[in-house]
């Protein structure tokens, strides 16, 4: 599947894609030890994972198009993420990553096309069933999305209580392993949301996203707002959690630095209204490293944060916009 | 001055040339009112089908239903009650000048009781359950919308319409008639007292009359009717909060929207409600008790 996509831009070597791919698909069917013991929960919990074949990309996006009024966000997206990569999203602000990131979850219905997890449509489902599949998942929020009226044991614990029939004493223990492992003391426990700092709530909401073992880990640009030690704390939490519970990981950013480090794949948006109506959105498609070759000017751009042009044309296109609206007064 | 007249002129022609475009632009604003009118409506509709949905198939946990039970039942109640009083004093006081020119005073019982239990209790408690409740979950469904708190609850696999409508909508069906019931009889205890111990009408002609033209069938009317003003501004505050535009002023939009919209349907459910019961009334007892 990956061999068939279109790399536009890029001079990316297929010999690297191709090894890059035999190793997410090797980590996947690995057996040894506790991370098999991992999968083997998982599987059990979800009976489409039984039938779908292991080698299978775990999420397949086709076609996807997202619109919202009048406003075209994504645009015949297709992406195959296969089981245990970590892919990272990336792309400057209003560019569709986090639509794009949500629709994989059934949180944003596509206008047109498909999005398949583990071979199921989620978009098709009813409450009951989407319900039962977002079980699988993890997802960090951008700002946490921490409930306000719970404190961190709570928020923790809520999909414990939701989905399994633990009792209270084994909760408990889940949770402060959970808390241990992303770096937090036992004393937060009982604190709220609004009590912490933005990197204290991040790893609250990642203890939280993991407290049901989950198969695939979103994250939603989960360094934006925190200082550079903090960011790299969070970067090396994803790349350990991956390599923990062999979790897939879509990570949206737009700091390079997290997609450098925690990304196998890096996958580049464009804006729609930056594009003509024949240009792909993906402009890019690889592995890291090869970001910084890349002959693309609008992603050599990117990765370097130039400006360019841009002030100019934001100006121009402002003043344009207020001629127009001035002659539709007259 | 001949410049003058001349812009005028200029001015009234161009008025002119603008009147059809006005009106167009007129016609296109109003029937995008009405698309987004029909839209909100079905929107609401398929939103309380989803509620029942989940409604019937499985209740929700204790630990959502107490919170909101508590919210919506006990702290409603001081309020309710004491608009109630208030509004058995106020009707004594109007009626009152009325019944007494034509020496029917000792009917005063009678309309006070009756307006009180039929209309007024359950049109006033469900107006101050919709403005003390009925926004406050608008403004909180609505912030954890905007903090995507909402998003969070269904990535965990937790429908947000099972646990945060659910209870919030069996709160409201369940405690609205004893918040109306709360408001009817402090309402009688209001107008009962000024009208005795202020305006000194006698007490046992008072409540022979009340007893006379008051029965079960307007008492249960009236709580009856409460159980769907309960179920609208649970849904609509509830379906609002959902539905919240981003930033304060989409949580404060949702908050007044809620109320609003909440107060109109109500009045239009008593209306409805009103003239339904009536016909009722009138089938299952033809010759009804008349009031003079």
């Amino acid at each position: 599947m990956m061999n068939a996509r279109t790399f536009v831009g890029c001079s990316a070597s297929t010999g690297t894609r191709s090894l890059a791919r035999t190793k997410f698909v090797g980590c996947s069917a690995s057996t040894d030890g506790s991370n098999a013991h991992v999968c083997s929960e998982i599987s059990v919990s979800s009976p489409s994972a039984k039938s779908a074949d292991a080698r299978a990309p775990l999420v397949q996006v086709r076609g996807l198009y997202v619109q919202f009024g009048r406003q075209k966000v994504l645009r015949n997206i297709r992406l195959d993420v296969p089981k245990g990569q970590t892919l990272a999203l990336i792309g400057e602000s209003g560019c569709g990553k986090t639509v794009l990131l949500k629709s994989i979850i059934g949180l944003v219905h596509p206008t047109a096309g498909q999005v398949l997890f583990d071979g199921v449509d989620l978009s098709h489902m009813s409450d009951k069933e989407l319900t039962r599949q977002r079980i699988r998942f993890g997802f960090l929020f951008q700002q946490a999305a921490l409930f306000d009226s719970m404190n961190v044991a709570q928020n923790v614990s809520f999909p414990l209580r939701q989905h399994t029939h633990k009792t209270p004493e084994e909760i408990h223990e889940i949770v402060l392993s959970r808390l241990a492992e992303v770096g937090l003391p036992e004393s937060v426990l009982t604190k709220k949301p609004a009590e912490l700092s933005g990197g204290m709530r991040k790893r609250v909401g990642l203890a939280r996203a993991l407290a049901l073992d989950p198969e695939i880990m979103l994250y939603d640009e989960p360094t934006t707002g925190l200082d550079p030690i903090m960011s790299d704390v969070i970067n090396e939490l994803i790349v350990r959690t991956r390599k923990r519970y062999l979790v897939t990981s879509i990570v949206v950013t737009h700091d390079m630095n997290t997609a450098r480090k925690v990304g196998d794949r890096a996958v580049m948006l464009y804006p729609l209204v930056r594009l003509s109506a024949d240009e792909p959105q993906i402009i890019f498609d690889s592995v890291p490293t090869e970001l910084a070759d890349c002959s693309d000017r609008r992603v050599s751009q990117f990765v370097n944060g130039e400006a360019g042009e841009r002030l100019m044309e934001m100006r121009e296109a402002a003043e344009t916009s207020g001629l127009w609206s001035a002659r539709s007064r007259l | 001055m001949s410049t003058g007249s001349e812009n005028a002129f200029a001015n009234r022609h161009e008025r002119l040339a603008g009147f059809p475009i006005a009106v167009g632009s007129w016609a296109i604003d109003f029937w995008d009112m009405l698309i987004t009118w029909i839209t909100a409506l079905g929107d609401i509709v398929v939103f309380g089908g989803r509620t029942m949905s989940w409604l019937v198939s499985r209740l929700p946990q204790r630990e959502t239903i107490l919170p909101n039970f508590y919210q919506i039942g006990v702290l409603s109640l001081p309020v309710v009650a004491l608009t109630g009083t208030f509004i058995g004093m106020v009707l004594a006081v109007q009626s009152y000048s009325q019944f007494r020119v034509v020496n029917l005073e000792t009917r005063l019982g009678a309309i006070i009781n009756m307006s009180l239990v039929r209309e007024l209790g359950p049109v006033l408690a469900a107006t101050m359950l919709a403005g003390r409740v009925g926004s406050a979950m608008a403004a909180e469904l609505g912030t954890m919308r905007v903090t995507e708190q909402i998003d969070a609850l269904s990535s965990m696999g937790a429908n947000p319409i099972q646990y945060l409508v659910v209870p919030r909508f069996l709160g409201c069906l369940v405690l609205i008639p004893t918040l109306t019931i709360m408001a009817d009889f402090m309402g009688v205890v209001g107008g009962w007292f000024y009208s005795v111990y202020r305006l000194g009408i006698d007490n046992h002609h008072y409540w022979e009359n009340s007893q006379k033209f008051v029965g079960a069938f307007d008492l249960f009317g009236g709580v009856f009717k409460s159980l769907f003003f309960g179920a609208a501004i649970a849904l609509i505050s509830c379906h609002r909060g959902f539905h919240c535009d981003p930033g304060a002023e989409g949580v404060g939009r949702a908050a007044y929207s809620a109320f609003v919209n909440s107060f109109v349907v109500i009045l239009m459910l008593d209306l409805t409600l009103g003239i339904a019961l009536d016909s009722l009334y009138l089938y299952l007892w033809p010759q009804g008790a008349s009031f003079i």
